[in-house]
């Protein structure tokens, strides 16, 4: 694999001539480190079922990567990344993932959320469906969490950037 | 099919509204579909209440095992004769406020929030399911927050038509949410003395206990004070006269038959089944405290109620004065105390709820939201005129009404106890009621109608609600009629059921 | 009574916490700060439910690896069992090795994360309430707030209203 001595400016955002720009070790910095977040959430989540971790977490995670992102690059950027309408869909998603497992294990016969009777051996049920159940939150908490901050940051601030 | 709804039901009827509220929330702005969506799922919970309730008068309690869990480790669903007709009470009234809603919402909430208003509401009504029919402290909670928080943006949504909906709103969340936090705290207290969240577990354990320690005093404490905010007992009661006058109008009907209810079913719960009247702490709080609460609230809100120039913030308060009456059933700590406690639940809903859509109508024909500007509405507004009457009547305890029956099933309870000093509170306040109501009716009868009323040949024009409106207050006119009537044979029956269960002692 | 003090040393920050956080939410008049005493008061209670379940000396509720089997904790059954006992809420012992792990109650903890998703909802609405309140009032003062609607009652109308229905 070859690194490329001189990146290429990516299309996306705006990046200042080097020099000038003052948040060029932010920049340099959250790359590198927005992805890791990331990878650490999934970590979480799918360590969730031994040790400390699943859904809730896990998403929290992943949303800090994508506010930070945010943060960095600006509200439009991450609008461009994972766009709002994309936002409103996880939300239902998840639910509909959480509720749907629940609701296939009642036409499967058994209870509420009752995962047991998801496969021929309920062991294997319990498995499957605490994962299902655990991606349905993933997916819920990231969107509304990432919702919180589009929903704040969309407002039109009254304070201009050089009265702070 | 149908044996399929019993066994689940109690589950159904908390999942269906919880998944499908998901869904309403992206739904397309297309004229009407939220609406319907939300209609269908509601009206599909309210038959399954009614079928959950025939079963159980049929066959008796039962428990529904949340993900096949054994109790009391697994969370549970259980009906038995106190929640099978709360829950069938407010999916009912969820159909009625919604069939209201749809020309309601559409002049109150902008296009592009009608999907958001009605996945709330759908969050809304699970909540309330959920918190009458787990079986399960700790669930409770949750579905009292899942109810409450969508609750919040219901009544914020108000600040279309009335900007004070935001602070009312405000209000509400801080006050909701500290009274939910005080639940859970009692709640921890409990599972610090006892170990279990199940609450048939919790009645056992706490039995056992004589009571349990200080642990278990405090936990009932904080659950006393929680729940007092979240019902409206009456010095916790400064949130609601503001969410109900300010939200809109199909809202305030919803949360004013629903809300406080479900959270005085949980009173019931916690006072007579997690604890018993017969450990000395409880009985002296009921006796003392919460007896008086209720009668000092019964006449104070009164009051603040007959000096209201606002009519929803007079019936509000009217509201807090029939808590009133529901916390001195309790008080009484007797069979015909919860009786009437428990009819009177019942009955209020339906008045509440059927007065709070009249005003609604009004407000939507003539943007009333005062006494003074009522005047003249007999004549251009006479069938929502006479709708609001009989349930001003029913409010007041007229006989033949649904108010006469359960103010009377108090008034013999109090005498039972000896309480005589009740009765003449009971009577005090509903002369009360009468003012205040009275003031509206006068107006609303007797005042000549605004100019603007009046044809160009000066003649009364007419502009009735549109008939969705007209059909569910009629309907809720008609039942509480109904109840007054022949009340004492279904519904009587009902309340002695869950009488029954909540004190199987039969009192002090 | 120093003995008191350090051995429910959580419970005493507890309490201040409560304290604290009601105490801000009644005394300030600004949106914001009783949002902030609300968290705090919602934060006592969650490290009230974690204190409760904590039993001295024992571990994290975290399945230790069995070192006795090769399996360690992939056998299903022994897993599933434990798990089963943790939702009673007891302390129980890895039903396999008979060896005595000692562990702390999880089920608080579960409580308090769906706790803890609750009081983040909650201070979402409000805070959302917040910033629709300046947009309408352009105060986030009670009084101001409060003098202003006092106004409105007056008058009957209000021209801020009207424009910002839209």
């Amino acid at each position: 694999m070859r690194i490329p001595v001189k990146p290429k400016p990516a299309k996306g955002p705006v990046v200042p001539p080097a020099g000038s720009d003052p948040h060029v070790l932010l920049r340099v910095i959250s790359k590198f480190l927005i992805p890791l977040i990331a990878l650490f959430a999934f970590y979480v989540q799918f360590h969730g079922e031994y040790g400390p971790g699943g859904g809730f977490q896990a998403g929290v995670i992943l949303a800090v990567s994508i506010i930070l992102y945010a943060l960095i690059f600006g509200l439009a950027e991450a609008k461009r990344a994972f766009p709002p309408w994309l936002v409103r869909l996880g939300m239902t998603l998840g639910v509909l993932l959480y509720g749907g497992t629940g609701v296939v294990a009642w036409l499967l016969g058994g209870e509420f959320l009752n995962y047991s009777v998801l496969f021929p051996d309920p062991i294997d049920g319990q498995h499957y469906g605490i994962i299902a159940i655990e991606l349905g939150v993933l997916t819920t908490v990231t969107s509304v969490m990432v919702a919180f901050f589009y929903a704040f940051g969309s407002r039109q601030p009254d304070i201009e950037d050089g009265d702070w | 099919m149908s044996s399929w709804f019993v066994t689940h039901g109690a589950a159904f009827i908390v999942v269906l509204p919880l998944l499908m509220a998901a869904i309403t929330a992206v739904l397309p702005a297309v004229r009407r579909l939220a609406w319907f969506t939300a209609l269908v799922v509601v009206s599909l919970v309210a038959l399954v209440a009614f079928i959950v309730l025939q079963t159980q008068i049929d066959l008796g309690a039962f428990i529904y095992r949340m993900g096949g869990w054994e109790p009391p480790h697994g969370i549970s669903l259980g009906i038995d004769a106190v929640n099978a007709p709360i829950a069938l009470l407010i999916a009912a009234m969820g159909v009625a406020t919604l069939v209201y809603a749809e020309p309601a919402v559409d002049s109150e909430v902008q296009r592009k929030k009608r999907a958001p208003f009605y996945a709330a509401f759908l969050l809304c009504v699970a909540g309330l399911l959920g918190m009458v029919v787990t079986g399960d402290a700790f669930n409770v909670f949750v579905f009292l927050e899942v109810s409450s928080i969508s609750t919040y943006t219901l009544v914020a949504m108000g600040a279309n038509r009335d900007r004070r909906a935001l602070s009312a709103a405000f209000n509400y969340l801080i006050l909701g949410s500290i009274g939910a936090t005080f639940f859970v705290i009692g709640i921890g207290f409990l599972y610090a003395e006892t170990g279990t969240l199940n609450m048939a577990d919790m009645r056992q354990i706490l039995a056992n206990l004589d009571g349990g320690s200080r642990v278990a005093q405090v936990g009932f404490g904080f659950v006393l004070v929680g729940l007092g905010l979240k019902l409206a007992m009456f010095p916790l009661h400064t949130w609601l006269p503001g969410a109900y006058a300010y939200s809109p109008t199909a809202v305030t009907a919803f949360l004013a038959s629903t809300a406080t209810k479900a959270a005085l079913y949980l009173l019931y719960r916690f006072m007579f089944t997690v604890f018993d009247p017969s450990f000395d702490y409880v009985a002296v709080t009921l006796t003392y405290v919460v007896t008086a609460l209720a009668v000092i609230g019964m006449v104070f809100a009164s009051l603040q109620a007959l000096f209201q120039t606002d009519a929803r913030r007079t019936l509000a308060f009217s509201s807090v004065a029939q808590v009133g009456y529901m916390l001195l059933g309790i008080g009484l700590i007797s069979t015909l105390g919860l009786v009437g406690s428990y009819l009177h639940l019942i009955n209020h809903a339906v008045v509440k709820g059927g007065l709070f859509l009249c005003l609604g109508a009004m407000w939507y024909r003539f943007g009333i939201t005062r006494i003074s500007d009522m005047a003249g509405l007999g004549k251009t507004m006479p069938i929502t005129t006479a709708a609001f009457t009989v349930l001003a009547f029913s409010l007041i305890g007229v006989p033949f009404t649904a108010g006469f029956v359960s103010k009377v099933a108090l008034a013999e309870a109090a005498l039972e106890r000896g309480w005589y000093w009740a009765v003449a509170v009971i009577m005090i306040a509903s002369i009360l009621a009468l003012l205040y109501m009275g003031r509206m009716m006068m107006v609303a009868y007797f005042s000549p109608p605004p100019a603007s009323a009046l044809n160009s040949d000066g003649r009364v024009q007419r502009r009735e609600a549109p008939l969705l409106m007209l059909v569910p207050m009629i309907g809720l006119a008609v039942t509480s009629v109904l109840i007054g009537v022949r009340g004492n044979v279904y519904l009587a029956e009902v309340s002695e059921n869950a009488a029954r269960v909540l004190l199987p002692g039969g009192g002090l | 009574m120093e003995i008191g003090l350090f051995s429910h040393f959580n419970y005493v920050v507890v309490i201040i916490l409560m304290m604290v956080g009601l105490y801000i939410v009644f005394a300030s008049r600004n949106l914001i700060k009783k949002l902030v005493g609300l968290s705090v008061f919602q934060t006592s209670v969650f490290l009230f439910y974690i204190t409760l379940a904590k039993i001295a000396g024992a571990q994290p509720p975290i399945l230790v690896k069995d070192k006795s089997t090769k399996s360690g904790y992939d056998e299903y059954s022994q897993y599933n069992e434990a798990v089963q006992t943790a939702a009673g809420g007891n302390t129980y012992y890895l039903p396999s090795t008979g060896s005595d792990i000692l562990y702390s109650n999880p089920l608080p903890h579960v409580l308090i994360l769906t706790a803890i998703v609750v009081g983040v909802a909650t201070l979402a609405i409000g805070l959302a309430l917040s910033v629709r309140i300046r947009e309408v009032y352009q105060t986030i003062e009670m009084d101001d707030i409060e003098r202003a609607d006092f106004q409105y009652n007056l008058e009957g109308t209000d021209a801020a209203t009207v424009k910002n229905a839209s």
